[in-house]
């Protein structure tokens, strides 16, 4: 009873949206979440913003994930929920072993034709960054703090310093403002955000939060309970100038710098990473390099939108139907990032999946022209243009009707500065 | 009532003290200043168990030190504390250092080190294939390894404890006063209690203790060591603990493959003024990472996970200072005591206990004693079967909360049994929150079990006892402007 065609690992938008697409395909599909209830970190997005591509209507998070949720199961798609997986073991003919640890029936052992990796990302943290200080209470990543908030309903705290631009600590801005806690400052070291624009409008102007960027926070104060910050300007050659410094009193500071792919489970499979995105190495059937794992949404590369992690995983599921039907195709040519380009997904794709496939792209600058091209060979063989490029904004784009002879170079080439 | 002994300090020193103490027939009491006990520089360091060759054979350190690691593998047998008895690799990395290396293979044979191996190239790296290709030789000491520093306290005080000693928490001894042949000694919040012996193992504050109490005067300056802790899937992990050749001031960086699972790289040696100073730096990081990355191979700075400074208490002549004191009696001094003060921990709760004695402590041993404790379950470590048993009895032991370390709710429910209700102590005691997202995911959770098992609320709850409290309080409780 516990045999499944596919095993999915996540029940966020990634794991729900390719759950629902297995089990209409009639595959055995069984989706795993640690959590008590489904939806991953969007249980505790409780603002709106979701859907709107998916369902072509505005939700919250909750609301998103109990749709998807419903669709899975609607389609027949298992959950074993507050069920940890502890490891994944491939078996000499192709299969998965899944260890999965929880309260109701202790140890269990899954076992699944094909296994879909969708356990999302965890916040880098303030540690993982080395910022200097002392080591008091106070300091949340801002995932933590919106966990704590709108899941327990507790306040971290009276006056707040947020680090980092990321989407979930200018959404937390707003949310401590609007429970009476005072949002000193937001500190970026970039010169532009890492969040979405629509969130820099209404998380931040709309409540004249100031917003410091090309800024690093040099020091964390405080012994017992956080005091305050130190911050600096940074220089031409990108180091804080120490000659403008200045300091911030709150007793809270939130991090929001930055997400990391999950990977710790595919890494002990064999899994390939790519350094680029912390997430696995795919070819154009979302496969990684090890046969019958597939990964998709945040666990391959962190999204903009959780839409868009629910869109790629039906993508992926779809291929992983086709794996299970046998279908097995050879990702022969490269698919490299260029100019500009901090990654691109897929990073091998055959040919056929050209006119089905979509392209991911992370840009490294801001520019309000510029170009995306596709080399082979030397040759562009195919280009597009773009009005509006931002760092926290992916680009997709599609190949359709694209004669594909050799590896792909995608250049993203600045038209003006 | 009337104490017959008061230890002052609950880190390595006090703990191993108390734990002497507490096979023989006397009362004890275990004051400590923070709320938890091993809060100081017992903590915050290496947990190296060094191997016997750093320090001159004349000097207090090295006897301590020899008999401590030896007394150590007797504890750890019987306290089931973490230990990596993985050995140590002191390596040179060019012939200049090899000439050095070579005195200090030396020292540790007079110092009637066993089992050193003076190694070849080949052989260096036979002991330890992830080396930097520079390495030339080294030496090796198989007794030497690694422990998890706080695990080893937290046992020593749970097992005095069961042995029937006192521990106060939160007691900091601003004075103490000697009259008809009793010590009474004030604490800041004003309890009092009364000894007839005092152990001043104090650490970073001995000096301020003493003064306390009429004793010596003396300065303890703290050295600063920050440590960088990367990922336990880091690639760099060695399978010994890896020591460069020492400079005339410092042991060196080091790569210390820790009892936990992770790596640790560090420390630095700093002196600096302030005692409660342990703030980290960026520039000491890209310090460490670059020396350490020369001596071991796969060390990345996208493994790093934390980091963290501990400060170790230097008294004016380097050495231990362990001597009853000269000014006021029936009290035993225990400062100065740094690196290798966790190695020697063990022997220097022995010799006060001796010194205590020599002081006119009666001590008849208790015919009652156990100095050992039932090992510890793990949900991480458990077999499968081991694990569905536990299950069977308490579900708790299959509900991962900390997901990065796979620590169970049972386990976080027992260290809230066991006295440890700040989540610093829950972590310390349990590793929740130690591993790669550092409590991003957990924080939660592990504030709703340690309320529901204290009966605290949770918005009173700390990091590490007074004035570090977590939360500021419930949704509605603030005016919104």
């Amino acid at each position: 009873m516990n045999n499944y065609d596919v095993i999915i690992i996540g029940a966020g938008a990634a794991g729900l949206a390719a759950g629902k697409v297995c089990a209409q395909a009639s595959c055995s599909t069984l989706i795993i979440d640690r959590a008590d209830r489904t939806g991953g970190v969007l249980d505790q997005c409780i603002h709106n913003g979701f859907g709107v591509r998916y369902f072509k209507e505005e939700l919250t998070g909750p609301e998103f994930a109990h749709r998807l949720s419903i669709r899975a199961k609607k389609a027949g798609a298992d959950f074993a929920l507050s069920a940890t997986v502890t490891g994944i073991k491939k078996l000499p003919d192709g299969t998965f072993h899944i260890r999965a640890l929880s309260k109701n029936e202790g140890v269990t052992v899954y076992h699944a034709r094909a296994v879909m990796l969708a356990a999302g990302c965890r916040e880098r943290t303030r540690g993982a960054l080395a910022i200097p200080g002392g080591r008091p209470a106070g300091i949340f990543t801002a995932g933590a703090a919106q966990k704590l908030l709108n899941r327990s309903g507790f306040l971290p705290g009276k006056s707040a310093v947020i680090v980092g631009s990321g989407d979930i600590g200018l959404i937390m801005a707003r949310r401590l403002r609007w429970c009476g806690i005072e949002v000193k400052a937001v500190i970026e070291i970039m010169p532009y955000t890492a969040g979405l624009t629509r969130n820099v409008v209404q998380c931040l102007h709309d409540f004249n939060i100031p917003l410091y960027l090309s800024t690093s926070v040099v020091k964390i104060s405080g012994t017992d309970r956080v005091c305050g910050i130190t911050a600096a300007p940074l220089d031409r050659q990108r180091q804080p100038d120490m000659t403008k410094a200045f300091d911030i009193k709150c007793d809270t500071v939130l991090f929001s710098v930055g997400l990391i792919p999950e990977m710790e489970l595919a890494g002990k499979l064999g899994v390939k990473e790519n350094p680029a995105t912390g997430g696995a190495v795919i070819d154009s059937t979302y496969s990684t390099s090890v046969p019958g794992v597939f990964s998709a949404g945040n666990m391959l590369h962190v999204h903009d939108l959780a839409d868009f992690a629910a869109e790629e995983a039906e993508y992926a599921a779809k291929c992983m139907i086709d794996y299970l039907v046998g279908v097995r195709t050879v990702a022969e040519f490269q698919v490299k990032a260029g100019e500009n380009l901090k990654y691109a997904i897929p990073n091998r794709i055959s040919p056929s999946a050209i006119d089905s496939l979509r392209f991911l792209f992370r840009p490294t600058v801001v520019t309000d022209r510029a170009v995306l091209k596709a080399k082979v060979n030397g040759v562009t063989v195919w280009n597009k243009k773009l009005l509006y490029v931002r760092p926290a904004e992916m680009i997709s784009a599609e190949l359709k009707n694209c004669n594909i002879s050799g590896d792909i170079i995608f250049e993203l080439e600045e038209t003006e500065k | 009532m009337i104490f017959d002994t008061a230890v002052i300090g609950a880190g390595a020193t006090g703990a191993a003290t108390a734990y002497y103490l507490s096979q023989y027939k006397q009362s004890c009491v275990l004051l400590e200043s923070c709320s938890e006990v091993c809060s100081g520089i017992s903590k915050a360091n290496s947990g190296i168990v060094h191997g016997g060759f750093h320090h001159p054979a004349d000097s207090l350190k090295t006897r301590l030190e020899l008999r401590g690691n030896k007394l150590m593998d007797e504890l750890q047998k019987k306290l089931h504390f973490p230990y990596l008895k993985c050995g140590i690799l002191v390596v040179a990395y060019d012939r200049e250092q090899l000439e050095t290396l070579k005195k200090l293979f030396q020292r540790g044979i007079d110092n009637g080190v066993k089992d050193l191996e003076f190694c070849s190239r080949e052989r260096v790296f036979e002991l330890e294939s992830k080396l930097d290709d520079s390495a030339v030789g080294g030496f090796f000491a198989p007794n030497g390894g690694t422990v998890e520093p706080y695990a080893y306290v937290f046992s020593l005080v749970e097992c005095a404890l069961k042995n029937h000693i006192t521990l106060m928490n939160g007691f900091k001894v601003v004075k103490g006063l000697h009259s008809d042949g009793c010590w009474s000694l004030q604490a800041a919040d004003g309890r009092e209690i009364k000894a007839r012996y005092v152990v001043n193992a104090a650490g970073l504050f001995a000096d301020e203790v003493s003064i306390a109490l009429g004793a010596e005067n003396f300065t303890i300056t703290p050295r600063k060591g920050e440590e960088y802790l990367l990922d336990r899937n880091c690639a760099g992990r060695p399978s010994r603990v890896i020591f460069p050749v020492p400079s005339p001031h410092s042991k060196g960086v080091l790569v210390i493959p820790t009892a936990g699972g992770t790596t640790m790289i560090g420390p630095t040696a700093e002196l600096i003024d302030d005692k409660n100073d342990t703030a980290t730096t960026s520039e000491n990081f890209t310090k460490i990472l670059s020396l350490t990355s020369k001596m071991i191979k796969g060390l990345s700075p996208r493994d790093l996970i934390t980091s963290f400074a501990g400060l170790r208490p230097v008294c004016e002549s380097e050495d231990f200072y362990i001597a009853p004191s000269q000014k006021v009696p029936a009290m035993i001094q225990a400062a100065g005591i740094q690196s290798p003060g966790l190695t020697a921990s063990p022997a220097i709760g022995e010799y006060i206990v001796q010194l205590l004695q020599e002081s006119g402590l009666t001590l008849e041993k208790k015919v009652d004693f156990d100095g050992s404790l039932p090992p510890r379950n793990t949900t991480r470590e458990m077999s499968d079967c081991e694990l569905q048993k536990a299950h069977n009895l308490d579900p708790a032991w299959a509900n991962i909360i900390c997901r990065c370390e796979e620590i169970s709710e049972a386990e976080i429910i027992e260290a809230v049994k066991r006295g440890h209700t700040t989540v610093d102590g829950v972590k310390f005691y349990t590793r929740a929150g130690m591993g790669r997202c550092q409590g991003g995911f957990c924080t939660a959770k592990v504030l709703e079990i340690i309320s529901r098992e204290s009966g605290i609320p949770a918005t009173e709850l700390t990091k590490r006892g007074k004035g570090s409290r977590i939360l500021a309080g419930k949704l509605g409780d603030f005016e919104v402007k």
